[in-house]
């Protein structure tokens, strides 16, 4: 890290360390003395959520890929094995199964945070183009972990998903062999999804890890979308996000312990309790619901290369997003329209889910396809073109000020923050 | 703390050839793209071993042809056999579903080409050129729908023929895709007859 350290070895163990390897330092740098603007509300909690989220995943997951045996003739019974022979198995793998989801959930609160806030703005795009990355590197581990059980869903998942390959020109029916591993899903497919799911999340780790240094190295937004212009804008990570993080995982994890031990099955499907068969597609099979809004924009075309290509921009788009949207204004509390957008934008998402839920018929493919237009308006129309034509509210001179009505010194700065370095910052 | 390493060029008697800027590419430039270019194919020539391991292996590639014996069939009736993983339909077609197909004209088909693979180049899609030769009553294809792998349902959808759940693509009674995402009619794979009733697929 640039700047001054407030690192101060007081062992010798640690200053013996501190010379050779300053990882404590890295560490006191970055989690305790590290300064947050003062404002931050709970939408900021879902990083360290996800965080947690994601060690939770890998524990869980690593110790269930003890029982499981990736073999298409053995995976299904190996999966009931867990759930009725193994000691805790159940719980471990409703932690796991459920995990996903929620670890879902907060990613889309996460992101939809940022969306609001502005977080992708100048100099934080390397910081969202991670985050991309990772949801795209999310998704995949998701869906190869969905196959894993080879229960009915599982299986015509991975057989309609890598079929989406078979859409591109020229390379596409190579690209779905070579993929499968033979003429349709079948064992090698299943035994390079598990092998491709274990190593995904810690893939996720190292990204995770860029995605932490480069919002450190800029600062994190805040409400306000004003830098910190002085100590008094900023308090020291720990103890302040600390324990805001940790009351908001606690409020999380009631939910997640909700699904996990009253209703384990609920974001689940019960065609998934049928073991695969290749003969037989089950009459309505649909994704979990956290790809339920990218399942209705692949539907939303009426053809096969056009719903291909509808899926994949869905998810590039976020890539533009930076250089889409024109405004210089970070916080969307100062940009009344884009306010407004916003959240009309949160609704279209919710009801391309629903819609993606329903079957391919009637109403529900008009809605689907009107839904799907507005989704690529909102970023390749209304993004730039309200950076001209709104007028921003006035913005607060600091953060202090938005915060207690005046920033003369004296009035109430906190004292922690003369700790925090705000110099440190751009 | 870091080493500093010398900053003084190497004197002329060790290096007859020192590098001008400005001048010719001397023989060491040429060494140094040279190696580069070498190590960077050599580098993408080692990878290609790490991709080919996901093609489908030799074991897949032997389940390459089965034999099915039709004797059984009666008019109406359908058997789904499978071959290389996927789902074969073989339908012994009532004379209503041959006359239906025969009647549609290939201006209403949506891919006019038979996708049959026991025929050369790109023949229309009439019924003859889908049906088995010989026996036009029968037909058997591939029972995957073309859009994303789902396979389709028998005497189901519009025309009677097949219907795919999945995204609703509709066939007809030569499988041949009507309407719906799918682009392309069910593919008819490699048939040969072996006696009367025994065809071979692949």
């Amino acid at each position: 890290m640039q700047g001054t350290s407030e690192y101060t070895p007081r062992t010798g163990i640690e200053r013996w360390i501190d010379k050779r390897m300053p990882l404590p330092r890295l560490m006191y740098d970055s989690f305790v003395a590290y300064p947050i603007p003062r404002n931050l509300n709970y939408a900021y909690a879902f990083g360290g959520i996800l965080s947690v989220m994601l060690v939770l995943q890998i524990l869980t997951g690593v110790v269930l890929a003890m029982h499981y045996t990736a073999d298409a003739d053995l995976a299904f019974g190996s999966i009931e094995h867990i759930m009725r022979d193994v000691n805790y198995g159940w719980l471990l793998r409703y932690l796991h199964f459920n995990g996903a989801s929620l670890f879902f959930l907060a990613v889309y609160v996460h992101m939809f945070r940022g969306l609001y806030y502005g977080s992708y703005k100048a100099p934080r795009e390397v910081s969202w183009l991670l985050g991309v990355i990772l949801l795209v590197l999310m998704i995949a581990a998701a869906f190869m972990g969905y196959v894993l059980p080879w229960g009915q869903m599982s299986f015509w998942a991975a057989t309609v998903i890598t079929n989406l390959f078979s859409a591109l020109p020229w390379v596409g029916d190579e690209i779905t062999l070579w993929l499968w591993g033979g003429f349709a899903v079948g064992d090698p497919t299943l035994n390079r999804f598990y092998s491709l799911h274990y190593l995904l999340p810690f893939m996720i780790v190292g990204v995770v890890i860029l995605h932490v240094w480069a919002f450190h190295v800029t600062g994190q937004t805040n409400p306000t979308g004003v830098e910190p212009k002085s100590r008094r804008d900023v308090v020291p990570f720990t103890p302040h996000a600390t324990v805001k993080d940790a009351l908001a995982l606690v409020v999380f994890f009631i939910l997640f312990a909700w699904f996990v031990f009253y209703m384990p099955n609920y974001l689940g499907h019960p065609d998934n309790y049928v073991e695969a068969n290749p003969l037989v597609t089950p009459p309505h099979i649909v994704p979990e619901w956290y790809f339920l809004p990218f399942y209705a924009i692949l539907r939303a075309i009426p053809s096969k290369l056009g719903g291909v290509i509808a899926l994949a921009g869905s998810i590039f788009v976020l890539f533009l997003v930076p250089w889409l949207d024109t405004s210089k204004v970070l916080s969307a509390a100062y940009r009344p329209l884009y306010r407004i957008f916003f959240w009309v934008f949160v609704a279209v998402c919710i009801g391309l889910g629903y819609i993606g839920a329903m079957p391919p018929e009637g109403g529900y493919v008009i809605a689907g396809q009107l839904l799907t237009a507005y989704y690529f308006i909102h970023f390749l129309v209304i993004l730039p073109l309200l950076g001209f034509i709104e007028k921003p509210k006035p913005r607060p001179a600091s953060i202090t000020e938005a915060v207690l009505g005046s920033d003369e010194p004296g009035d109430s700065g906190t004292p922690a923050a003369a700790a925090a370095m705000p110099e440190r910052r751009g | 703390m870091s080493y500093t390493y010398p900053t003084t060029a190497p004197d002329s008697a060790s290096n007859p050839q020192p590098t001008d800027p400005h001048g010719e590419p001397s023989r060491r430039d040429f060494f140094i793209i040279a190696t580069g270019a070498f190590a960077a194919i050599g580098g993408v020539l080692a990878v290609w071993p790490f991709i080919d391991q996901m093609n489908p292996d030799a074991s897949a590639l032997a389940l390459a042809s089965i034999d099915v014996d039709i004797s059984a069939l009666e008019p109406g009736q359908s058997i789904t056999v499978m071959w290389r993983g996927k789902p074969v339909f073989i339908r012994y077609r009532t004379e209503e579903e041959v006359a239906a197909a025969r009647e549609t004209p290939l201006s209403d088909l949506k891919d006019p080409v038979a996708r049959n693979e026991n025929l050369e180049g790109a023949a229309p899609a009439t019924d003859e050129n889908r049906a088995l030769a010989g026996q036009e009553s029968l037909i058997a294809m591939i029972g995957i729908c073309t859009h994303l792998g789902c396979v389709p349902l028998g005497e189901a959808g519009e025309y009677n023929g097949w219907f795919c759940p999945c995204h609703g693509s509709v066939y007809d009674t030569a499988g041949r895709i009507r309407s719906g995402p799918a682009p392309e009619n069910l593919p008819i794979p490699p048939l040969t007859f072996v006696d009367d009733t025994t065809i071979t697929i692949g």
